[in-house]
């Protein structure tokens, strides 16, 4: 139950938590180019999109907390365990990003009329770059699950021995760009949906059309950058968790050359494919760089693991990793497939006209979210059984005063609450997405408390 | 001073700047259904915490991680132990949080009751319970020898942390009405500057009794010492506020609120987290700590960069350091 109950508020946060990353930067560059050109329609893309960053903002600000209080309140034995190496990254987080994030995002909202111009828009770098620095921390905490190092492990619990390696892991080094490239994926491509939606109408083309441009523009190179950061992690983690890669094959047995399988329908479990269309050779060039390359099985992994680990099954739930790992890449590379077509149709002066390219672009807006979360799942649920990888399993790691009302109870309401809130924040996105962006002040207002 | 006294000291200060900031912000959403009358004597209010709220809560989420990480067992033992009150914490913060950025982004009056209804009991229960969870570290917990809490949650419903949820909620409202009244002119800032003067009275009642009794139960004599600073900065600030000196009123509870948090942070030491079925499985600032090289590196981080955090905070404030009124509202609200 506290699995389930971390998995939901965890992809529940991180539904938020790219757009906000991706959203503060393009709101950022967007007001350089007001405060560079002094054009009226960059201000008033800025404040559109402002808008619209900070209601997302708020949510991933206060689904955060959450996830900081869960690992004491549900994790205990797991936070007595890594709390020596993994507090440290959580508490940094903290005090270099977050203070960084929130306090300047005050600054900005209520900021327009007190402060000038260039610190105004330094203050959205600020939010900007905390944003990024809180991701790269809290990402080096969990790469630290997925492939600890830096540390000893005593028995009782592990003791970090070197906090430069922990920072450093290969994992983090790896996850960092790509979750940063999803990140802005994701915000391209939030602004390609809106911009569509006024753009097909032919309304306020002013505004929307450099939004769209610069959408589809951060959509692209976020798409290549996926590709790219994505084929990299890939070989990090054939190195360090072999097992995760097999199972996102569902590759029982050693193979050399392994092939990849676009698509299969088989038993449940997986181990019998009755249809499947496979390209020979790409998972091993995935995992290792070369169309002859060895990828170990889930079977011979399997076997290893009970010799050096014990008895027990060290496989993850294969499905689940199989098509997260599918869905992902297949929703991740169909949006930036979008935006890439919508940039050739947009070039020179050019809009089409017809609604269905741009009812297109709109729906788009479901694939991220859909790509990210596929992502999450499948690196969170290809570690299992292990919680901090050859070091802790999950079943272990739980609260053990913690009984199973108090559990359900809290599951129930969070699930109720954040259910409520992301009704209530689509409707609010749409409604402000979809409204007239702030036309009639040629200046900001002067009016602090106007933002609530 | 070794590092894990250190350590303590920092997690007491970081508590003393999330309760002395978030509380006056806590304050002023307790009393936002009492003191306007009209919208835009709401949008005021709203105002005067808009801009530093978020700020101030961060203060918390960083004496969390802080815990977390050099104190990881007294972290797991507290956040475990305390679920529920932590549960209803946690969903507060969450409803009130959105609560800021929700109100005014759509022009209905239902819709802002809702949300105003959220803002008070948002703020409304973290300020009480912030107090109950704070009696019953004071007091002790049931621990057994593995420091896993084993007792129930109506034993922290004990009296005593009651007491001590009553009197946090009292000297925030108070806290928060200081604030209004510093920060706001016209009708807001008299009204709120009258609730400061009944608050603050309840409020040193209950915290008299609420200090003393952990005097009487744990203190020490710095604790005793601390605890007389803060009851006569109460006063004085009280006192301040009678006189129409807003700054110093805000001082003096700000100075209180600190104090007193230091106050239970020193009838604490050296334990962190007392047991009360066997003084052998409390937990201290040596079996709760991490290890020493966790310890260093964390206070090199923080040496570098809570003086900067405190730079630019302070900043925030003096940005934002001019008076809210009625007429900074638009009338077409």
């Amino acid at each position: 139950m506290a699995r389930w109950q971390f998995g939901i508020t965890t992809v529940y946060h991180f539904l938020f938590v790219p757009l906000a990353i991706g959203l503060s930067l393009l709101v950022a560059l967007l007001e350089t180019a007001w405060v560079r050109t002094g054009k009226h329609v960059y201000l008033t893309a800025t404040r559109f999109w402002g808008r619209l960053f900070l209601i997302n903002f708020a949510l991933g600000l206060v689904t955060g907390i959450v996830q900081e209080f869960q690992f004491g309140m549900s994790w205990s034995t797991y936070s007595r365990f890594v709390g020596d190496v993994f507090g440290a990254p959580l508490a940094i987080e903290a005090l270099l990003a977050f203070f960084l994030e929130s306090t300047f995002l005050g600054l900005w909202i209520f900021g327009w009329d007190r402060l000038n111009k260039v610190v105004h828009v330094l203050c959205m770098w600020a939010v900007a770059i905390g944003t990024a620095l809180s991701a790269y921390f809290i990402l080096a905490a969990n790469s630290f699950m997925q492939w600890p190092v830096g540390f000893v492990n005593t028995g009782t619990r592990a003791e970090m021995t070197d906090f430069g390696a922990v920072l450093t892991n290969k994992v983090a080094v790896a996850t960092f760009p790509h979750v940063l490239m999803a990140s802005w994926l994701t915000a391209g491509v939030v602004m390609m949906c809106f911009s569509a939606y006024h753009l097909g109408r032919s309304r306020n083309v002013e505004v929307f059309r450099p939004s769209l441009r610069l959408a589809l523009v951060t959509t692209v190179i976020a798409g290549a950058g996926l590709a790219y950061t994505g084929d990299s992690l890939a070989k990090v983690m054939t190195q360090t968790q072999p097992m995760k890669i097999a199972a996102a094959e569902a590759l029982y047995e050693t193979a050399q050359p392994a092939p990849f399988s676009l698509f299969t329908i088989g038993n449940l479990s997986g181990t019998e494919p009755l249809f499947s269309i496979e390209v020979p050779g790409l998972l091993s060039f995935l995992a290792t760089g070369r169309f002859d390359g060895q990828v170990q099985g889930i079977n011979n992994l399997q076997a290893e693991y009970r010799q050096k680990y014990g008895p027990g099954d060290y496989a993850p739930y294969v499905p689940i990793a199989y098509w997260g790992f599918r869905l992902m890449i297949g929703f991740g590379l169909l949006a930036a497939f979008i935006g890439l077509c919508l940039l050739w149709l947009t070039r020179g002066h050019r809009l089409p006209r017809k609604r269905w390219i741009w009812r297109v672009a709109t729906w788009a807006v479901v694939l991220p979210f859909l790509a990210n979360s596929a992502g999450w799942i499948f690196t969170e649920m290809g570690r299992q059984p292990w919680i901090v990888f050859t070091q802790l399993k999950t079943a272990d790691a739980v609260s053990p005063s913690i009984g199973l009302g108090h559990i359900i109870a809290s599951l129930t309401a969070f699930t109720l609450l954040y259910g409520a809130l992301a009704v209530v924040e689509m409707r609010l996105m749409y409604v402000f997405g979809t409204a007239d962006p702030p036309h009639d002040q040629p200046e900001p207002v002067k009016d602090p408390a106007l933002a609530y | 001073m070794t590092l894990n006294d250190l350590w303590f000291a920092a997690i007491a200060v970081l508590f003393v700047g999330y309760f002395v900031l978030e509380g006056f912000d806590f304050g002023v959403g307790v009393l936002l259904p009492y003191i306007p009358k009209d919208e835009r004597e709401r949008q005021v209010m709203v105002g005067t915490i808009g801009p530093v709220w978020d700020g101030n809560e961060v203060w918390l989420i960083t004496a969390g991680g802080a815990l977390f990480a050099a104190f990881p067992e007294w972290y797991a033992t507290l956040f475990s132990g305390f679920y529920l009150p932590l549960l209803f914490i946690l969903l507060a913060l969450i409803v009130r949080g959105v609560a800021f950025e929700y109100r005014g982004k759509h022009d209905s009056k239902r819709w802002r009751r809702n949300w105003d209804r959220c803002l008070f009991w948002g703020s409304l229960v973290p300020a009480f319970l912030w107090g109950v969870v704070f009696g019953n570290i004071v007091r002790g917990v049931a621990l057994d020898e593995r420091h896993e809490f084993v007792g129930t949650f109506w034993a922290l419903l004990n009296p005593f942390a009651l007491l001590g949820g009553l009197t946090t909620l009292a000297m925030f409202v108070t806290h928060g009405a200081v604030f209004l009244a510093l920060k706001t002119r016209g009708k807001v800032r008299r009204k709120a500057k009258d609730t400061a003067e009944r608050a603050g009275v309840i409020a040193a009642v209950l915290a008299i009794g609420f200090l003393t009794w952990t005097q009487v139960m744990e203190g020490s004599f710095a604790s005793v010492l601390l605890t007389v600073v803060a009851i006569a900065a109460w006063a004085a600030g009280m006192v301040a506020n009678f006189f129409g000196r807003e700054g110093w009123a805000f001082l003096g509870s700000a100075v209180a609120i600190g104090m007193a948090t230091i106050s239970l942070f020193a009838a604490l030491y050296p334990d962190v987290l007392p047991s009360t079925v066997s003084s052998e499985n409390s937990l201290n600032i040596e079996n709760a700590a991490s290890t020493p090289k966790t310890l260093q590196i964390m206070t090199w981080v923080a040496v570098v960069f809570l003086p900067l955090v405190l730079l630019y905070q302070s900043w925030t404030y003096w940005v934002f350091r001019r008076r809210i009124g009625v007429r900074n509202i638009p009338a077409s609200h």
